[in-house]
């Protein structure tokens, strides 16, 4: 026999850090009709992806399956989950947190961390092109909008916040990864 | 005239500017002067910032708010994850003096603060509640005779308990909007459906992301429509890039244009085709043209 879970594999004060988000301790009311589950657009591309399941877990304190986890990232946050469950469950917002804690603990995917840094050099997520700029005359706008692309001033503001709030540091490449 | 500040976002001004560009000039026509919100940034993105650190997702979002606070203006967003992450920021910052205060503490370094005095709008909501169909309707200068599938997008009206726009499985509000145009609203199976593209999951795992486009784009082409409208640049993006992008991983075929209502607005109120920008989408469907150019005869020049 292999695999079986032990009480000890649990960790409590994991699922303390993840009822400090407002109403995540809801999920302790799943009474498991797997509506969230099935309704879950996500889950029909992909049935290892189960939010019912995550919850449980994050429940029962299981950290590092948790965070560990490939499919913690596929949620859409369509929200048809926390809208159709009866508990009042916060299933997205409580699943947000639990990703919260994945980036605390240095589990990041790489094509996150680079949206990220986008936005720490550029002030957009999807920032401007030669050929957006074309397509900006074509329809009569300047070719620069007037966002922190065109204000150097405000970009340095986005950039300060970014560095004071910590999230440089977050997203930054891990020495050993890079 | 009604004033309100206009938050680009990303996508909007650095992929689609015929959206920006639409929008600008058909809510011109509807009496709402659109000011520019100079130095805006990134919303920013719900799917990554907010789930990495909630106090980093808040203070980037407030400064957006606090930029058209300073004008003394509401915000007007076009983009249901823009408006998702600024309504949502707007009303924590409102509601938690707690957090209020510790965001506060890092937009005063960099010379803002956070008071509370504005709201943030969505096009379609705007629309639906201060201007209405009517007024849409006697602007309107060549009814806009199509068949249309309607994407609503999650955000727009999720979470309900946020949004307050009524019904998440039948919303109305957004097909009369529509149907202001001239055009019709096509009825297909899972409507409300997700596109695929929030919380990170276009940017995480494109290939499952994208067979939820796929669904909705097989339940569209079987309603027999034209085209898709919109709400929302990422859903738009998805369904646009999404579909060369379907081709090439599942060899599926759809040729569906893809328009923001504004766009739709624009093309029913007589403004020049090339001001639109629908022909810088990626899906350029020439059946589809000849017919918008057969509804408005003369006004495509
Ligand atoms: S819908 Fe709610 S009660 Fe039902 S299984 Fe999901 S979380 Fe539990
Ligand atoms: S919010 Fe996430 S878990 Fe819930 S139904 Fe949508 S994709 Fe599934």
């Amino acid at each position: 026999m292999s695999d079986i879970i032990k009480t000890s594999d649990f960790d409590m004060e994991f699922r303390d850090e993840v009822f400090k988000e407002p109403d995540a301790d809801k999920i302790t009311l799943c009474f498991n009709c797997t509506g969230c589950t099935s309704g879950c657009p996500m889950a029909e591309q992909e049935p290892e992806y189960n939010i019912r399941k995550f919850l449980r877990m994050a429940n029962l304190g299981m950290k590092d399956a948790l965070l560990n986890s490939p499919y913690l990232w596929y949620c859409t946050t369509c929200y048809k989950c926390q809208e159709r469950c009866p508990q009042g469950v916060k299933n997205v917002d409580t699943l947000l947190k639990i990703r919260t804690i994945a980036i605390q603990n240095g589990i990041m995917l790489d094509n996150h961390r680079k949206v990220s840094q986008l936005v720490i050099k550029l002030g957009h997520a999807v920032p401007i092109n030669d050929d957006a700029k074309e397509k900006r005359k074509d329809v009569g706008l300047d070719d620069t909008p007037p966002t922190v692309h065109k204000f150097e001033d405000a970009l340095g503001e986005v950039q300060k916040l970014l560095k004071i709030s910590g999230f440089n540091e977050l997203v930054a490449e891990k020495e050993e990864t890079s | 005239m009604s004033k309100l500040s206009f938050f680009l976002g990303c996508i909007a001004p650095n992929r689609y500017p015929g959206i920006e560009a639409a929008t600008i000039k058909t809510l011109e026509k509807l009496g709402t002067e659109l000011v520019d919100l100079e130095g805006a940034s990134c919303c920013p993105a719900p799917g990554v910032f907010r789930s990495f650190d909630k106090i980093t997702w808040l203070a980037l979002a407030s400064r957006n708010v606090t930029l058209s606070e300073e004008m003394g203006l509401d915000i007007l967003t076009v983009c249901n994850g823009c408006f998702g992450s600024l309504v949502d920021a707007n009303n924590i910052m409102k509601e938690d003096p707690e957090l209020k205060e510790e965001v506060n503490k890092i937009l005063k370094e960099i010379g803002h603060e956070f008071k509370g005095t504005i709201e943030v709008r969505h096009i379609i909501e705007y629309l639906s509640r201060e201007v209405g169909p009517e007024k849409i309707k006697a602007a309107v200068t060549i009814p806009m005779d199509l068949n249309v599938a309607l994407h609503y997008g999650c955000h727009l009206v999720k979470p309900s308990k946020e949004r307050h726009l009524g019904s998440v499985e039948n919303p109305r509000f957004f097909d009369e909007l529509v149907e202001a145009t001239g055009a019709t609203s096509v009825d297909y199976e899972d409507k409300m459906a997700c596109c695929g593209a929030g919380g990170g999951a276009r940017t995480a795992v494109l290939e499952p992301s994208l067979q939820m486009a796929v669904n909705k784009l097989e339940h569209m082409k079987a309603a027999g429509v034209d085209c898709i409208i919109d709400a929302c640049p990422f859903c738009h993006l998805q369904f646009d890039v999404g579909q060369t992008e379907i081709k090439k991983k599942f060899d599926k075929v759809y040729d569906l244009p893809v328009l923001h209502y504004s766009q739709l607005l624009g093309l029913a109120m007589g403004l020049p085709l090339n001001e639109l920008g629908i022909n810088q989408n990626l899906i350029i469907n020439e059946e589809f043209n000849k017919k918008i150019e057969r509804i408005r005869g003369g006004a495509n020049e």
